[in-house]
């Protein structure tokens, strides 16, 4: 039964003060907050099994890679895919997705065209702008419309035979649509291309199955699902994986290593280069274990209730313009007081104790459609609660009010 | 900027031309207000305000107040790096001494800017380069010193300071 005191109380952060106010967190589309279970298996795996792993032939060595090894399990069984090795474990999206725009270097030739969207993070266009640059691909854009939604008719168009890849997010980090990626999938198959998915955004909110997705690859972070910072991982098909070449060289990645030729490890470790983040990789399997605990219906469930709430008493404010209102849209509010800069609501914002995100939100291309600097954006997770919000409304209220 | 003026003279009237001409090394200290006072100025008034909102409803009015920059300077290379809103600095040197103008999209930002133009404007470059910028702290804006702040204070007093040291060489 979801319960959001009880579930506050896993959290130590959020019943501390910042300046002199009960914290109201809602940046949560830029990191989440980390329950007690999550902190333990930190503190577990450094008191407990701290070792280098997959080398040694002592005890902790092993326990420690044992460790490491159940967190891919269960990240796999999380994500549905078929093969644990299918599971890259990663510094987080950003490597995973230049992981892969590194790999297609080798792969794509002048002429080839690449399909992005213009709800892109920046982590999830320069890579394949660099990836075109160095190739001499062409870069496509689906654009969006006015609601913060792709033209699914301009997509129709941009797809051809020269398309080699897609590559978009499951849900925007800007303006929180969350994106068709059913039928991107099956259009961009039909004409052969690969499809990335960026779902850094969309793993605080829903449990997807890649293997019903059928996407070739998918990325995400684990310090936006209640795990720590510096690791994540990518899902690609096994076929996928074995064609790209090794990112980065170093030890964990090779077989077998001459002057005169190197090869290289099996899936995934060829990926793997040097010691990961083992206490990383492990507390990931926590964070997971976690979010599993609480329910992703439950989860959705509840945040849906949040936003409709929140959108509902936001829009109450003369003045205050909501950014993407997307008919499919997770828990992020991005929004600007009239004639007032987002930055300007946040700083006041934020001496009431209340936290949320200002500016382009790493996605310029999507403030130059609207026009905008910026917005403010408070984004909710599952253990938000309605009082929060009203704080934060009152919040802009007062913000309003000192700066008009 | 009202105290300022009204200071000034009588500052000069204590002291006998002779006597300036014998002080010339440190002259500037006397006819122009320090920095030091207008800082001490500006701490003086920010203690009289109770509250954080207080404060920074009077920096949202030292915004509102900034003198507007002329236009033809609110060009891309004005613009300072490394803050969230627009800032526009512009400077110019008459008389060996320089004045700033400026301006932001954030109102806050442009309170924050009004401050640090009224402490460093129509001073001599040297004194704006060994100037230090304690009172910053002091009137309860250290969460805007961070290097990580989106407001980049820090890189509009090292914009100001960069200016003061490109004239400072043309004066050389």
């Amino acid at each position: 039964m979801f319960n959001v005191q009880d579930i506050r109380k896993d959290f130590p952060i959020l019943s501390r003060k910042v300046n002199g106010k009960p914290l109201a967190y809602f940046d949560n589309a830029a990191t989440s907050q980390t329950p007690q279970q999550v902190i333990d298996a930190i503190v577990d795996y450094y008191s407990n099994y701290n070792a280098n792993i997959h080398r040694g032939v002592h005890t902790l060595s092993q326990e420690a890679t044992d460790l490491y090894e159940q967190a891919r399990q269960k990240i796999q069984a999380h994500f549905n895919a078929k093969f644990s090795h299918e599971i890259i474990l990663t510094s987080g999206a950003t490597h995973s997705i230049n992981l892969v725009a590194n790999g297609f270097s080798s792969l794509l030739k002048k002429g080839d065209e690449v399909i992005v969207s213009a709800l892109e993070h920046h982590s999830n266009i320069v890579p394949w702008q660099m990836l075109c640059e160095r190739t001499g691909a062409i870069l496509k854009v689906i654009p969006m419309n006015e609601e913060g939604e792709l033209v699914m008719s301009s997509f129709d168009n941009l797809l051809s035979e020269n398309t080699k890849l897609v590559f978009l997010n499951h849900i925007s980090n800007a303006l929180g649509t969350i994106n068709p990626i059913e039928y991107i999938i099956e259009k961009a198959h039909e004409v052969g291309a690969a499809v990335l998915i960026d779902g850094a955004q969309a793993c605080p909110h829903v449990k997807p199955d890649v293997q019903a997705l059928d996407v070739d690859f998918y990325v995400a972070s684990a310090h936006k699902m209640c795990g720590p910072t510096g690791v994540g991982m990518l899902y690609g098909k096994e076929a996928w994986l074995n064609k790209l070449p090794p990112y980065q060289g170093g030890g964990e990645m090779i077989a077998e290593v001459t002057f005169e030729k190197t090869t290289y490890a099996d899936l995934p470790h060829k990926f793997e280069a040097g010691t990961p983040n083992i206490a990383g990789g492990i507390v990931f399997g926590a964070a997971i274990d976690y979010m599993n605990t609480i329910g992703f219906d439950a989860i959705s469930t509840y945040e849906n209730d949040l936003l409709n709430y929140a959108t509902q008493k936001l829009l109450e404010i003369e003045g205050l313009k909501i950014y993407g209102t997307a008919k499919n849209k997770t828990s992020v509010i991005s929004f600007n007081l009239e004639n007032i800069h987002p930055y300007d609501v946040g700083t006041i914002l934020d001496k009431l104790g209340i936290a949320v995100r200002t500016g382009h939100h790493c996605a310029q291309p999507i403030m130059d459609f609207y026009n905008i600097p910026g917005t403010v954006r408070a984004s909710f997770s599952f253990y938000n609660t309605k009082e929060e919000i009203d704080t934060l409304v009152e919040g802009v209220k007062k913000a309003k009010m000192m700066l008009s | 900027m009202l105290g300022r003026a009204q200071s000034r003279p009588k500052l000069e009237n204590k002291f006998s031309y002779n006597l300036l001409t014998m002080l010339e090394e440190t002259k500037l200290k006397f006819v122009i207000v320090s920095i030091e006072d207008i800082q001490n100025e500006i701490i003086d008034e920010f203690s009289m305000f109770d509250d954080w909102e207080e404060r920074y409803q009077y920096m949202i009015d030292l915004g509102k107040d900034l003198p507007l920059i002329n236009d033809q300077y609110k060009t891309e290379s004005n613009i300072i790096k490394g803050c969230q809103s627009k800032v526009w600095v512009h400077a110019e040197m008459t008389d060996d001494k320089i004045a700033f103008t400026a301006d932001s999209d954030a109102i806050i930002t442009k309170g924050i800017i009004a401050i640090l133009i009224r402490v460093f404007s129509n001073q001599h470059p040297k004194n704006i380069i060994d100037a230090d910028t304690d009172f910053i702290d002091k009137i309860g804006l250290k969460e805007h010193l961070s290097p990580t702040r989106a407001n980049g204070l820090v890189s509009m007093v090292k914009q100001l300071k960069m200016y003061a040291i490109a004239y400072q060489t043309q004066l050389n």
